[in-house]
């Protein structure tokens, strides 16, 4: 502890160098903080209130092969199942969507009598439930979107159908908000299933929604319905409605792989500089080792300072990385969600002790070598050094 | 007077730890840029490569894709097949050729999981119009019968799909009769089997999901697309075989935006590192410097020398990290594509172009990383620099 001054003294001798590493580990280590962070929302995290208890049926295959609407009264029938919906996306072209991204949101048709049982944690007044679930053509839109896209109660959207041929007309009645999800628009299925009927399609499904009645019981739901289904001409795959947003990215590769391969080769590269700088600044130091020898400094207490600076030096770095880090993890939330889990993107805890972990060992590693063989010099050689 | 190169080697040659150090940290960066750009260079030409130049993709309106489409069994027969300017096949039929195609759901060694694949069924004049398909292992599956050929890509990452194994389709198992190996990479990512035989086991009536035309010419190809166009029964998106193929190669932007982004803020890191090592070389040469003063090369010589000895370590770097990804060429990887929710295999390419890009980015590492210790260099007094220990 009473080396303390002296290490800092040390760190701030040669400023530029200082600087400059400091810059760059904290660079790397911001990197590497979004990306474990990333890895962290996407793959360890557990899904907020109020959606623990969802779960998504989808065909085996993908959202765009389809499912009989009867398999609906077969999942009610799975015990532990509280309530289920139809629940089917809506591509579609609103005003000039098809060259303008500026007016996507996503769109969904779901059974107006129990969205918002499935949906519970949803705030919308009394009277626009009423209002939507009486009108054919009505939707509600969420928060967000209507404040993005200027929709007001009573508002006329028109969406150009893509993947159905089907044009809708909707009348917006109502706005809700939620805490995971303002962002969506949803109309009645029984709109959707009357556009089937003029095209002579059978009635299908894209996916059921359901509502667990405890957690306990969701693993064995999920094996209820994909082994009953299994062998059936449409079979499925059930998840939590928090890992089907997931199912979108695996669509990307091997997004697990890709962000592994990364992370290492930019904790690889921190330890490369780190270790450059170290073994730099303290072969410059030798003959001052060989001083503070002769003062009657021990071998270990030269050893500790020289690897305290090193580790001062990977902390300070550390530090000013993870700030950075934070606030691209904020930006971040901020843009289009591709998946529901970048909302949240935080540096939890646990991220924060790995990465302070990790500098602290890379300031230790990066050092040991050169700090141990300068410690071990003896005086008359450390004195007489000249690089 | 130029200072000769043997200088700076030498010098680099003398700290070998650090240069190795530096240029390895510039290596990794320049590898996870490469890594990235071979992967969409790689998806680039398979779908670029993929495509005859005079055929035609006929889809309903506002489909996009094959797999959303649907064309009906009428309207192709009635107001598709016998347009003038659609080539004949050397039997006397029009090259024209309906096409179902549907995904499904298989493990691969790779994801037990199951990825999502495609599924096409022709008709006989679909393997006539894919001349460059050619059967690898196996034969043709037989029209009628529940069999099917797969691609050559499938065949290697699906184990479940190779020869002779029964792999479960809709309701029921068919036999793998054939491996095929196509010219376009894209084809290598399908199975293959008869159209009918698919319609009725997916319950599609009439409907197929697209038509496959080879015009006679690109004269003929423009005035066939005109009239397509202006039929107003049929309400097609008409696309050349190339431009739809060309379409999907976005699917890999994400990652190349990542891997873009990574590589830009771990350049910054090693610009850092570059300064460092170079800032330490002109401290520990001062005398050096001074005496090569002295001498009588002047600052500019000194100015160029060290901004060329760290140009050198980029250099290095650039070398070291194209090195580490060399390995990844030519490896194949599958990709969802957006517009299908199938996976499509292709192969990481290192072309010339990326290895260029890459060398690029890492000389420009080590210039932006040079030159201000060399200024640093050039500006020293020859006094105090022959004073300094």
């Amino acid at each position: 502890m009473r080396f303390l001054p002296l290490i800092f003294k040390n760190a701030l001798r040669n400023r530029r160098r200082s600087f400059l590493t400091i810059s760059s580990l904290a660079l790397s280590i911001c990197l590497l903080g979004v990306l474990t962070a990333l890895y962290a929302a996407l793959f360890h995290s557990s899904p907020p209130p109020g959606q623990e208890l969802r779960l998504v049926t989808r065909h085996k295959v993908s959202i765009t092969n389809v499912m009989p609407t009867w398999y609906k009264e077969k999942i009610r029938a799975v015990p532990g199942v509280k309530e289920v919906i139809i629940w089917q996306w809506f591509g579609g072209w609103y005003k000039t969507e098809e060259r303008d991204r500026q007016y996507f949101f996503p769109r969904f048709a779901a059974e107006s009598d129990r969205l918002f049982a499935v949906y519970p944690e949803w705030e919308i007044p009394e009277d626009q439930k009423k209002a939507f679930q009486a009108d054919q053509t009505g939707c509600i839109v969420g928060a967000d979107l209507a404040k993005a896209q200027g929709f007001k109660i009573g508002d006329k959207i028109n969406i150009k159908g893509s993947f159905f041929p089907i044009n809708l007309e909707l009348t917006v009645r109502g706005i809700y908000h939620s805490p995971q999800d303002s962002d969506s628009l949803w109309f009645q299925f029984k709109y959707l299933e009357r556009g089937f009927e003029s095209l002579g399609w059978p009635n299908f499904a894209g996916t059921f929604t359901m509502l667990a009645d405890s957690p306990e019981s969701i693993p064995g739901i999920i094996r209820a319905i994909d082994t009953q289904f299994a062998n059936s001409e449409a079979p499925t795959r059930t998840e939590t409605e928090y890992a089907f947003g997931l199912s979108f990215l695996a669509f990307l590769g091997n997004v697990k792989m890709i962000l592994l391969s990364i992370c290492g080769a930019v904790t690889f590269t921190i330890l490369l500089v780190a270790a450059n700088t170290m073994a730099m600044s303290v072969r410059e130091r030798v003959r001052e080792v060989g001083v503070l020898k002769t003062l009657g400094f021990t071998q270990r207490k030269i050893l500790l300072i020289l690897l305290g600076e090193s580790m001062a030096i990977s902390l300070i770095g550390a530090g000013i990385g993870l700030v950075f880090a934070q606030g691209l993890c904020t930006i971040l939330r901020q843009a289009p969600p591709v998946v529901q889990q970048i909302k949240t993107l935080t540096i939890e805890p646990a991220v924060l002790a790995i990465l302070i972990a990790i500098s602290l060992i890379l300031g230790l590693a990066s050092c040991i070598v050169p700090a141990w063989n300068a410690s071990r010099t003896s005086i008359l050689d450390a004195l007489g050094f000249t690089d | 007077m130029k200072i000769p190169l043997s200088y700076n080697l030498r010098n680099l040659a003398v700290r070998r730890t650090t240069t190795i150090m530096t240029a390895f940290g510039i290596g990794l960066t320049v590898a996870v840029l490469a890594a990235s750009m071979s992967l969409t260079a790689g998806l680039r030409e398979a779908f670029r490569s993929t495509g005859h130049p005079l055929q035609l993709i006929l889809m309903r309106k506002g489909s996009g894709a094959e797999l959303s489409s649907q064309v009906s069994r009428e309207s192709f027969n009635e107001a598709i097949k016998y347009r003038p300017g659609i080539a004949r096949l050397p039997n006397g039929e029009p090259a024209a050729s309906p096409e179902l195609v549907n995904t499904v759901n298989l493990p691969s060694t790779e994801s037990p999981d199951g990825m999502n694949l495609t599924l096409r069924g022709i008709l006989p004049v679909g393997i006539t119009m894919r001349e460059e398909s050619k059967i690898k292992l196996g034969r043709w599956f037989e029209f009628g019968k529940r069999e099917i050929v797969v691609g050559a890509d499938i065949a290697a990452r699906y184990p479940d799909a190779g020869l002779g194994r029964k792999v479960k389709l809709g309701r029921g198992d068919w036999l793998v009769v054939g491996v095929y190996e196509s010219a376009y990479p894209a084809r290598n990512s399908e199975l293959v089997g008869d159209a009918n035989q698919l319609l009725a086991e997916f319950d599609r009536g009439p409907y197929f999901s697209s038509v496959l035309l080879r015009a006679q010419d690109e004269v003929a190809m423009q005035a066939l697309v005109n009239s397509l166009n202006t039929d107003q029964r049929l309400q097609l998106d008409i696309l050349t075989e190339k431009e739809y193929y060309e379409r999907q190669s976005s699917s890999g932007n994400l990652i190349q935006y990542v891997g873009t982004f990574v590589a830009i803020i771990m350049a910054v890191g090693s610009v850092f590192a570059a300064m460092n090592t170079m800032y330490a070389a002109v401290a520990r040469r001062s005398k050096e410097i001074g005496t090569l003063r002295v001498l009588g090369f002047s600052r500019r010589s000194i100015l160029a020398s060290f901004f060329i000895e760290s140009m050198i370590l980029a250099l290095f770097g650039g070398i070291a990290g194209l090195l580490l990804v060399l390995p990844l060429n030519g490896l194949t990887t599958g990709i969802g594509a957006d517009a299908t929710f199938a996976e499509i295999a292709f192969r990481l390419r290192l072309t010339p172009g990326v290895a260029l890009a890459s060398m690029g980015f890492a000389l420009v590492v080590g210039a932006i990383g040079g030159l201000l210790p060399a200024f640093g260099a050039a500006r020293k007094q020859i006094l105090t620099a022959l004073r300094d220990i």
